[in-house]
């Protein structure tokens, strides 16, 4: 009886032994969590009630900086071309990686490693120097894009980023240049991983290629595309280099990305509280994307887990 | 038959994956992703081109791809129109310290997660997780406040300090991959005394090499080639980093496009030497963050 006992309370101290490892290897994180994470989003809602302009005291005034918000024509607009943005960028980025993985993924094709490794590149380079050599590229006078066209096709080229019209999808391309590589690799390695038993089945049953790529590859992939879909969403809203470097927003406002404008009204402005309403509202904003696009998922996105019971 | 499958399975891997586009045909195939690669290697070639032109050369029409005459001494103009050796130097302390508090506490802290058993571990690791989709841009506000308090405005410390209690990205990563290391091995160095830390020395950090150079090099780009945080958090010109001063050098003349290639010339050229020392580590672990969030 008391040698049971003795065990059970081994067992006990072994195992809250074990749990106080735990939580002491994990505390870093804890700790950063609650400094760089919860503080601040409690100070955010805080400051959201508050006018402030760093100098003098914080003033409280209600619920002033939310109506503000939502009569304020900059901040509807950024919204509008973040999410324009947002809608063009991430089906294009996904086409774009989809399909190169897809040429890519064939046996009959050599130098996969160096294929890899090209289109890769881009994504390692530092943003503001990207934008630089895009905004030369682009330049409508003296750009080679302008001259290229004038060279080929006899006419001259638009302004692409002074274009209000063309502003964004300009930005999309060049996001795509810079982002492709590497959502490519991830496509690439989901479709590595597709067991060649799958497409045997098929072509047995007589399946094209279309087929096999909407009832087979697609499906299997849907868990990468779901992943892209996301970080592109994510990615959308923290936007803030091209606009910064490249636009400033303009022409017309047409580029005036969340974060440029959440930037414009904290850091340039000095409008603290103004500039927190405006990132909460954000924050619910996108939980609320995420959640919808999560549920949505559930319709199509497919785990191989589900199927074998994995995991 | 069975057998047969079995056997043959891993010679035949991709056999079907042949079938892929079915209407293209090799050459067709070659064609295409060399179009792709001229379209990633052309902004390179404009770059260089015209770093090494002169100003008079960048504005002409047509533009013509090879300067005449090669004009070197753009780079060291571009490079000393600016204290660019001092951002070099900002950047490169900024993001060593950065990449080296990054990857030893996401280790620490993913080992935890990995390997113990505690009340409200899946609680808390599906926070982790969700800590990745929030775009931290909103909370600049906050924190620049905080680091104005504590004092650590225009200096080094709010972009590296964070990097200290371990990052939501690297302790998935590291979780994931510690999680395929064998419990066997644990086990066996605790039979021989090991405590956790000597295992996670001894036997985790040395197997985990490759998810700590994916972690590493990913820390690496994103402290390296950051522009949001630098430009919030560094006032002073003698503190600014690379992408901080190349954004100011850019509005120091109306037009010099010739020094602006060559200073960005020279940008992008130390994240490509790290690319290419490093590429497996980039490569696979892209690969894992795929194959990770799939599962996540």
């Amino acid at each position: 009886m008391t040698a049971i006992n003795l065990q059970r309370n081994q067992v006990r101290s072994a195992r809250l032994r074990e749990a106080i490892n735990g939580y002491v290897f994990i505390s870093p994180w804890v700790l950063g969590f609650l400094i760089f994470v919860i503080g601040p989003m409690i100070g955010l809602i805080w400051l959201s009630f508050q006018r402030w302009d760093l100098i003098g005291d914080p003033r409280a005034v209600g619920w002033r900086n939310y109506e503000r918000l939502f009569s304020d024509r900059l901040f509807l607009k950024s919204m509008e071309v973040t999410i324009v943005y947002g809608l063009g960028r991430v089906p294009l980025g996904i086409f774009v990686a989809l399909g190169t993985a897809l040429l890519l993924n064939n046996r009959r094709i050599k130098f996969i490693g160096i294929w890899r490794t090209i289109y890769y590149m881009p994504v390692v380079l530092p943003p503001v120097a990207i934008s630089l050599v895009w905004m030369w590229i682009y330049n409508p006078r003296y750009g080679i894009l302008n001259t290229m066209i004038q060279q080929f096709l006899g006419i001259p080229g638009p302004r692409w980023l002074d274009d209000a019209a063309l502003v964004l999808p300009s930005l999309m391309v060049m996001a795509v240049w810079a982002a492709a590589g590497r959502n490519m690799i991830i496509y690439l390695s989901g479709l590595q991983g597709i067991s060649n038993e799958l497409y045997e089945a098929s072509a047995i049953d007589g399946a094209g290629y279309w087929r096999q790529f909407f009832r087979i590859t697609l499906p299997l992939l849907t868990p990468v595309i779901f992943f892209n879909l996301i970080t592109g969403m994510i990615d959308t809203f923290k936007l803030f280099t091209q606009a910064y470097v490249m636009t400033e927003g303009g022409p017309r406002n047409q580029s005036l990305f969340f974060t440029y404008y959440l930037f414009q009204k904290g850091f340039m402005q000095y409008q603290m509280g103004y500039a927190s309403a405006m990132a909460v509202v954000v924050f619910i904003i996108i939980m609320a994307l995420t959640l919808l696009v999560f549920r949505w998922s559930k319709a199509w996105v497919f785990y191989e887990g589900e199927l074998t019971g994995d995991s | 038959m069975a057998i047969n499958l079995a056997v043959a399975a891993p010679a035949r891997k991709n056999q079907f994956l042949g079938k892929f586009m079915p209407h293209l045909s090799v050459a067709a195939i070659y064609a295409i992703l060399l179009l792709g690669a001229v379209m990633v290697f052309f902004p390179f070639a404009w770059t260089i081109s015209t770093s090494l032109k002169t100003e008079q050369q960048t504005l002409e029409y047509p533009p013509t791809w090879i300067p005449d005459p090669v004009q070197w001494e753009n780079y060291p103009d571009a490079l000393t129109a600016r204290p660019f050796g001092r951002y070099y130097v900002n950047t490169t302390i900024i993001t060593v310290l950065s990449v080296l508090g990054q990857v030893c506490s996401s280790a620490v802290v993913a080992y935890g997660f990995a390997r113990f058993r505690f009340p409200g571990r899946g609680v808390l690791f599906l926070v982790v997780l969700s800590t990745l989709m929030i775009p931290f841009h909103i909370l600049i506000i906050p924190r620049f406040i905080l680091f104005k308090y504590l004092g650590w405005l225009d200096t080094f410390l709010p972009l590296i300090v964070p990097n200290f209690f371990g990052g939501a990205f690297s302790i998935f990563l590291l979780r994931q991959y510690f999680l395929t290391i064998p419990l066997d091995l644990d086990e066996a160095a605790k039979m021989d005394g090991a405590s956790s830390f000597q295992i996670f020395l001894r036997i985790i950090l040395p197997l985990a090499r490759p998810a700590l150079g994916a972690v590493a090099v990913f820390e690496f780009m994103s402290t390296w080639n950051d522009f949001f945080g630098p430009l919030i958090y560094l006032s002073s010109d003698r503190n600014y980093t690379i992408s901080i001063g190349l954004a100011a050098f850019r509005n120091d003349y109306f037009t010099a496009w010739h020094l602006y290639m060559a200073a960005a010339a020279v940008a992008l050229l130390a994240p490509l030497v790290v690319f290419f020392l490093a590429q497996k580590y980039f490569i696979s672990g892209v690969a894992l963050t795929g194959s990770g969030g799939s599962k996540g």
